[in-house]
């Protein structure tokens, strides 16, 4: 596979070892003539200099062939939209992962078309969340293209839901349960399925309806 | 009319500056607060502190209300994902976005935005300049 790498900080150098490790061909760029002297020494022709928002030095990296995948990883959030974006809509990069340093972008990323992103930020927050329980709701996975995401969340003793038949909760449109982990074993949701204290509720939910479902299952946060 | 004009540098403050004087009300944003400084003693527009990326600080220069939106601070890329931002997201009439490099400006110049180019305006001129004032008989 051909894997153009733009960005040869932490992220873009580590991920270029493991790809050559692997037999991939990559080219990586990197603007910074301190570190671009420290990546060439090891990775040799592999990594070119130059800024990966120009089109010249895209085109250097063979970013027209086109590469069967393109990563997006500086430490800027602005040029690696900007690159996804050339490589994906001028060059017709089939793949473009960009990185996220701010969290905040998040959105502009998704605003426009950048669908394949990922943040560190936000991962460690998602382990933080599962490590709270008092929480409520964690995010086990974030379905971006489709907009949903599946959650999980632990019914207390004081949940609204207690006692309640699933079959007759007014759950937030699209959301849908669909196990309870209980005593050790897990149970997929029928509506006869009696949600009880300490039932670990698998479910799936509309991203922007997720704030609701916790309503619905956990009452309003204290 | 509102316009909002993101970056207070050298061009964003002549512009605010211009369209204030035509009778636009006029809020610019910048990073930098001492760059209010570049609108004048008389400066009766708004003036927001804040990166043009961040929605809120959008929000508080008015741009949901916003006619006409200048997008000119000192990043190329920047400037291309605010002014795509404000477009799509808000939906503003008319979006300015300058952008230095000719390539990058000739990418993004049929995306709905209006464009400015100075690298490129200076080279034509200067072409142009040269040229014309060329011998008759050095033309093939």
């Amino acid at each position: 596979m051909y894997v153009v790498v733009a960005g040869g900080g932490k992220v873009g150098s580590n991920v270029t070892r493991s790809l050559v490790d692997l037999g991939h061909e990559v080219t990586m760029i990197e603007q910074r003539p301190d570190r671009f002297a420290r990546l060439e020494e090891e990775f040799g022709p592999v990594v070119i200099r130059g800024d990966a928002t120009e089109i010249a030095v895209l085109e250097r990296a063979g970013i027209a062939r086109p590469p069967e995948l393109l990563l997006a990883v500086t430490g800027d959030d602005e040029d690696n939209l900007v690159i996804s974006q050339i490589a994906k809509e001028t060059y017709g990069v089939r793949k473009a992962i960009a990185r996220v340093n701010d969290p905040r972008n998040q959105q502009h990323f998704d605003l426009l078309g950048i669908t394949q992103t990922v943040c560190a930020t936000t991962s460690i927050l998602g382990l933080v969340e599962h490590e709270v329980p008092e929480h409520g709701l964690v995010r086990l996975l974030e379905l971006q293209k489709e907009g949903l995401v599946v959650v999980e969340v632990q019914v207390e003793g004081g949940s609204p839901v207690a006692g309640k038949k699933a079959g007759g909760l007014a759950l937030p449109t699209g959301a849908r349960l669909i196990s309870v982990w209980r005593q050790g074993r897990s149970e997929l949701v029928e509506p006869s399925t009696v949600m009880r204290p300490g039932d670990q509720v698998l479910a799936v939910v509309p991203t922007t309806a997720a704030a609701d479902l916790r309503r619905v299952l956990l009452g309003a946060s204290k | 009319m509102n316009a909002v004009v993101i970056g207070c540098g050298r061009v964003g403050s002549a512009v605010a500056k211009g369209l204030a004087a035509d009778g636009w009300d006029v809020t610019v944003v910048d990073e930098d607060e001492d760059a209010l400084g570049r609108l004048g003693q008389g400066w009766r527009g708004g003036f927001v502190v804040g990166h043009g990326m961040d929605v809120t600080v959008l929000e508080r220069a008015g741009i949901e209300a916003a006619d006409s939106v200048v997008v000119a601070t000192n990043g190329d890329n920047t400037n291309i994902v605010i002014g795509q931002v404000v477009q799509k997201r808000y939906d503003v009439g008319t979006v300015v976005v300058r952008i230095l490099d000719p390539a990058r400006a000739k990418l993004y110049s049929d995306r709905g935005m209006s464009i400015v180019c100075p690298t490129q305006t200076a080279i034509s001129g200067l072409l142009e300049t040269v040229r014309a004032s060329a011998p008759k008989e050095t033309e093939a």
